[in-house]
């Protein structure tokens, strides 16, 4: 919580690094000095900046994140006193990139798990190598040549998947899935070579332990040994990794979401990015930061509750 | 659902043909113990691994062209990715069996023990770093420059729009694309090349300088780096790219150089947590005690004391912040905030290029300038990554 707080006068202080404002960047080089001042005071940004960001802060903690400035000047410049916050147009959004996630941690995380076991139990075989080589090739591609292969295969070539993942609400769940399947796989193939590769090595890492010697010893199946014995032994370093794997997801997602035209978070943010509406990406960056806080978080006490030692302190 | 009844028929056919194959190397072979002993998993694994490449086989020989003339493109594509995987095979090891013959006795022994991913990845980077280096001698044309036809279709055949003068075609305005991917390798590689030098020369320096002093600015520092580590870097980088693009406009100052300041930062935050670990296991040394004895100041402990012998972890992580950096930069660029125009890269390449990408299936070569783009940045990062890997393994002394 205490980093939480930091990374937000981070993120305060280098969005306010920006020479000039948005009152200028939005009237652009014929503005009169009245009508810069209007909109400053409009927009609250006459005041300190220390004062800003409590207000800033204060209204994040209460949800209130604010009113976009692109909106807000959208909704004036139309004569229309309806503004729309930060918060209505994050929520939506933030809806859409969670289920986004958890499709791909739906698929990625059994095949990841699934194929380390394989590949411990198979190690150094024919199996292992091609499984090695693949991740390795799938962890150091950037994610939008996956995208692109992908597309190319499954939705130009072989028309199994719409390559633009236009959902939107009150869409059948059905559908939604299929629209929103390429963007999913994609994920997978970036998140899942990391966590398989992890899976296989703290399986291995435990293979010469005595009590494996002893399993093995009492004439169980290599697979038995592995699943019943080495498994739970190894959950700790798996469960971080799939964690951080998770939060990895998170940074991920915008550069995805933007090649599939994905309306989450992520395209949201590259959005206000280009325009400079800054209380969107303030909320943004802080949202982003905050999942990958709490990923981290909830990794440790995990792998904290996977071991008993640490479960019940002597 | 005849697709998903198709894949339980041949789940079914092949797990018969698990049981059927070792059944029968048991009976043929008299219950030799490969047969006997063999798990019904890897019985399933060799018929799977059969079919796959009879399937392979099977396909690679189709025909190009359907009989209503319209290409087959996933043929086409199948071919040449399995062209250039023979290819890739083959370099690699007319590469190692130079490099076993060649050179000094040092890299010859390096070259025996070598697989055949290492000297792929050690040929890759090799190639990248000389085109890299004599771009402008070897690329065509300028990489800005405008040329008569836009769109021209990669393969040089007329008939299909191409252009023998531009092999790989031309962009949306015309300028061509070879020429823009050679001196992509000059932008992209030696931009992230001398980020990652930065982030290094930053991250280490400062991690071994706070190994070394420890005390209230060892607690500074890490303090501070654990802040900027909790943002996702991509998203930091993106928001700080945002501020920077204001600056550069209203101070003039490229906007590139901003950008390897920020990465550098960035990553600089990793190399200091590496070298700061590492720096503190070194700095219980009796040597580094009996340096301090001596009465050697700060400079020779870091430098001379501390890096020789934290050199084998900082070269594999060198490698891997390489491809992290090059991977950000490109992404950056796809993003459009990063490496900005004229200037070549593969990022930006890709995303204007993508909409080709579409026109796949009619002709297959028009989707090859998006995908060669991406595929460039690919494939160093995979090279790289196959050298590192087998770095790690060779100074862990891992032989599971």
């Amino acid at each position: 919580m205490v980093t939480l707080f930091v990374v937000s006068i981070v993120i305060f202080v280098a969005v306010n690094l920006l020479p000039g404002d948005f009152a200028e960047a939005i009237l652009g080089q014929g503005a009169t000095p009245e009508s810069v001042a209007k909109i400053r005071e409009d927009l609250g940004l006459d005041q300190g900046m220390i004062v800003r960001y409590f207000q800033w802060f204060g209204g994040m903690v209460t949800l209130d994140l604010g009113t976009s400035f692109a909106q807000l000047n959208f909704a004036n410049s139309l004569g229309g006193a309806g503004t729309v916050t930060v918060a209505d147009q994050i929520a939506p959004r933030l809806a859409n990139t969670m289920f986004l996630a958890t499709v791909t941690a739906c698929i990625a995380v059994p095949l990841a798990v699934t194929l380390g076991i394989l590949a411990a139990l198979y190690r150094n075989t024919a199996f292992d190598r091609a499984a090695n080589i693949f991740t390795l090739s799938s962890i150091s591609s950037p994610e939008f040549f996956m995208a692109y292969v992908l597309i190319l295969f499954l939705a130009v070539l072989n028309p199994i998947f719409p390559s633009l993942s236009n959902i939107f609400d009150g869409m059948p769940f059905s559908e939604r899935l299929e629209k929103s399947m390429l963007p999913a796989l994609t994920l997978t193939l970036v998140v899942t070579a990391h966590m398989m590769r992890m899976t296989r090595a703290a399986i291995i890492n435990l293979l010469a332990s005595p009590y494996i010697e002893m399993a093995r010893l009492k004439g169980l199946s290599p697979m038995r040994v592995i699943v019943k014995h080495a498994l739970p032994n190894a959950l700790a370093p798996i469960i971080n990794v799939i964690a951080l794997n998770l939060a990895y997801l998170i940074t991920g997602v915008v550069v995805v979401e933007v090649v599939f035209v994905y309306p989450g978070i992520g395209q949201l943010f590259v959005d206000s990015v280009k325009i400079r509406d800054i209380p969107v990406v303030q909320a943004c960056c802080l949202i982003f930061a905050a999942a990958y806080i709490l990923l981290n978080l909830t990794a440790d006490i995990l792998s904290i509750l996977s071991n008993p030692r640490l479960r019940h302190p002597k | 659902m005849s697709g998903i009844m198709g894949f339980a028929i041949v789940l079914a056919a092949l797990l018969l043909g698990a049981y059927v194959f070792r059944v029968a190397g048991q009976a043929v072979t008299k219950n030799a113990p490969t047969f006997r002993d063999m798990g019904f998993g890897v019985a399933f694994g060799y018929v799977l691994g059969a079919a796959i490449l009879v399937w392979a086989i099977w396909y690679y020989f189709q025909p190009k062209v359907l009989e209503t003339g319209v290409p087959n493109a996933g043929v086409v594509f199948f071919r040449w990715a399995v062209q250039g995987f023979i290819i890739a095979a083959v370099a690699a090891f007319l590469f190692r069996l130079l490099g076993r013959h060649v050179g000094t006795a040092g890299t010859r022994k390096l070259f025996r023990s070598m697989p055949l991913t290492a000297s792929f990845g050690i040929l890759v980077i090799l190639i990248y770093a000389f085109v890299a280096v004599f771009a402008g001698a070897i690329a065509p044309y300028g990489q800005a420059e405008i040329l008569g036809a836009a769109n021209v279709v990669a393969g040089g055949d007329p008939a299909l729009g191409g252009n023998p003068e531009y092999p790989l075609g031309t962009d949306q305005i015309g300028r061509d694309i070879l020429s823009r991917l050679i001196f992509g390798a000059q932008n992209t590689v030696g931009i992230a090349f001398v980020t990652t030098c930065l982030a290094f020369f930053i991250g280490g320096s400062l991690g071994f300088l706070a190994a070394t002093l420890q005390g209230w600015l060892d607690q500074l520092l890490s303090r501070g780096v654990d802040v900027l580590m909790a943002i996702p870097s991509l998203i930091f980088a993106l928001l700080l790219m945002t501020i920077a693009s204001v600056w550069a406009n209203k101070l003039g100052i490229p906007l590139t150089i901003f950008m390897v300041l920020i990465i550098a930062l960035i990553d600089s935050t990793r190399v200091y947590r590496l070298a700061r670990a590492v720096g503190q296991s070194i700095v219980v040394m009796d040597y580094i005690e009996a340096a301090k004895l001596r009465g050697e100041g700060l400079g020779y402990l870091v430098f001379k004391e501390i890096l020789p012998n934290a050199m084998a972890p900082l070269l594999a992580e060198f490698g891997l912040r390489f491809c992290f950096v090059f991977l950000m930069i490109a992404a950056l660029s796809f993003l459009g905030v990063g490496i900005q125009p004229p200037l070549a890269d593969w990022g930006t390449m890709v995303r204007d290029l993508a909409p080709f990408i579409n026109f796949a299936a009619f002709a297959p070569t028009a989707a090859v300038a998006p995908l060669l783009a991406a595929g460039a940045i690919a494939l160093l990062t995979v090279g790289v990554n196959f050298v590192v890997d087998w770095m790690l393994h060779k100074t862990s002394g891992l032989k599971e």
